[in-house]
């Protein structure tokens, strides 16, 4: 009886060890994505400041030092991204243009359009 | 105080102006000035024969040569267009006025198509810059290398033309973040000595591209110390202010002063607060042309009327 049992456990373990593998086996592919899928959305979401119907999105954002953010036009107009004490400026950034810069420092930086200045944004660096 | 546009076309005329008005659709209307109150007094055609002894003056703006986008895929034809009307007026205006954004993106290969084509005209061109003017790599350098001859700062200037003084302002340089159009203290110190000598009796035309007065500031339309040009020009008895940037007609008469903004000759933007923002509005493309156009602005000379003749494209 309690090799039967001893039997049945070791049955279990095997099956439970193989079932896990095959749900790694199944998934991995699946997580892979999603984690990459996180890189990107992360870039996108966090680093990237678009600029739709005169307006810049999200219209304050926080990053930490070292961080590269960019700005991307989807108007069909020309903007231009300035920093308000002259630390960063684009150039005229056509329809599907974009522009990246590197924070280096600590900072509260206020941007506009400067073509449009009351379209205005501000970056938070910690 | 009372403010005109296109929609506002046939207002104030008899049926038979109306009727007219059906047929001649979108050419235009004659706008004179009685009372300090603009009203309109006829068809274009009308009104260039009933004033054939005024001197004559064409403002146009907005050519954005470059822009290609659904609004208006061929910017240059349709100022091809307009210019074709202007070399076709019976009475040749004494010159233009181009109140700004000659080009989309101020490239040279921009200003090349533009000149070429405001050429054929055969007058004088007076410009002023729109913030499309002055977004080439040197921020301007490229609008004052060629138009910028005997310009003060960023490119403003006067001159005299039939004992009328002309100020062309430049309000698209320099500007704050939250801001609106700025002209700065440099230009308002220049413009104070330069009215100095004028006797108040001078009738006065000021140009620049964007209102000189807020129209929409949510959209940014106005002029952060345009109040400040304003207060200077007050003692004068005519004075007229022509700006583009908004791609529509606006009048407006404040006192003697008559604000007037241009149709562009590339797009149209849309009516303040109509849409979630000023960008290029979209219209059926044969319905393009009657949102184009240009302005034939007559001076009467001894008499005070100021006679503003909005012609679209489609005329």
């Amino acid at each position: 009886m309690r090799i039967l049992i001893s039997k049945f456990r070791s049955a279990a373990a095997r099956f439970a060890v193989s079932r896990a593998l095959v749900v790694a086996i199944l998934l991995g592919p699946v997580v892979g994505a999603m984690l990459a899928f996180g890189a990107v959305a992360a870039q996108d979401a966090t680093n990237v400041v678009t600029i739709d119907n005169f307006t810049f999105t999200p219209p304050e954002l926080t990053v930490a030092v070292g961080t590269t953010v960019k700005w991307v036009n989807h108007d069909d107009i020309p903007h231009l991204v300035v920093n308000k004490d002259k630390a960063f400026r684009s150039k005229a950034l056509d329809t599907d243009d974009s522009f990246s810069h590197t924070f280096a420092s600590a900072g509260t930086f206020d941007y506009f359009c400067a073509l449009h200045p009351h379209m205005v944004g501000k970056v938070i660096v910690k | 105080m009372s403010k005109k546009g296109l929609d506002d076309l046939g207002q104030g005329l008899g049926r038979r102006e109306v009727l007219e008005c059906m047929v001649w659709a979108g050419t235009g209307v004659l706008w004179t000035v009685s009372g300090g109150v603009p009203h309109s007094v006829g068809m274009i055609g009308d009104a260039l024969a009933a004033e054939p002894k005024g001197f004559t003056f064409l403002q146009m703006s907005d050519s954005h040569i470059g822009f290609d986008k659904a609004a208006n895929p061929d910017a240059l034809g349709t100022l091809r267009e307009a210019i074709a009307i202007v070399k076709a007026m019976p009475v040749k205006p004494s010159f233009i006025i181009h109140t700004g954004d000659i080009t989309h993106l101020s490239k040279p290969a921009q200003f090349d198509n533009a000149d070429k084509v405001f050429s054929e005209t055969g007058v004088q061109i007076h410009y002023v810059p729109g913030e499309h003017d002055i977004i080439d790599e040197e921020n301007g350098k490229a609008y004052l290398e060629r138009y910028g001859k005997g310009t003060k700062g960023a490119g403003w200037y006067s001159f005299d033309d039939h004992g009328v003084h002309f100020i062309g302002l430049v309000n698209v340089v320099d500007l704050k973040g939250g801001g609106l159009g700025n002209l700065g203290a440099a230009q308002l110190a220049w413009l104070e000595a330069d009215l100095k000598e004028k006797s108040s009796s001078t009738p006065i035309v000021v140009f620049a591209h964007i209102p000189l007065q807020v129209l929409y500031r949510e959209w940014g339309w106005g002029t952060e110390d345009g109040t400040q040009a304003l207060a200077l020009l007050k003692r004068f008895g005519s004075v007229t202010v022509l700006n583009g940037h908004i791609h529509q007609l606006a009048q407006k008469v404040e006192g003697n002063m008559t604000f007037h903004t241009a149709l562009s000759t590339a797009f149209p933007q849309p009516a303040p607060g109509t849409a979630p923002a000023p960008g290029p509005k979209l219209v059926p493309a044969d319905k393009l042309r009657t949102f184009l156009g240009l302005s034939s602005i007559t001076m009467v000379q001894g008499n005070k009327p100021l006679a503003i003749v909005d012609k679209t494209l489609a005329g």
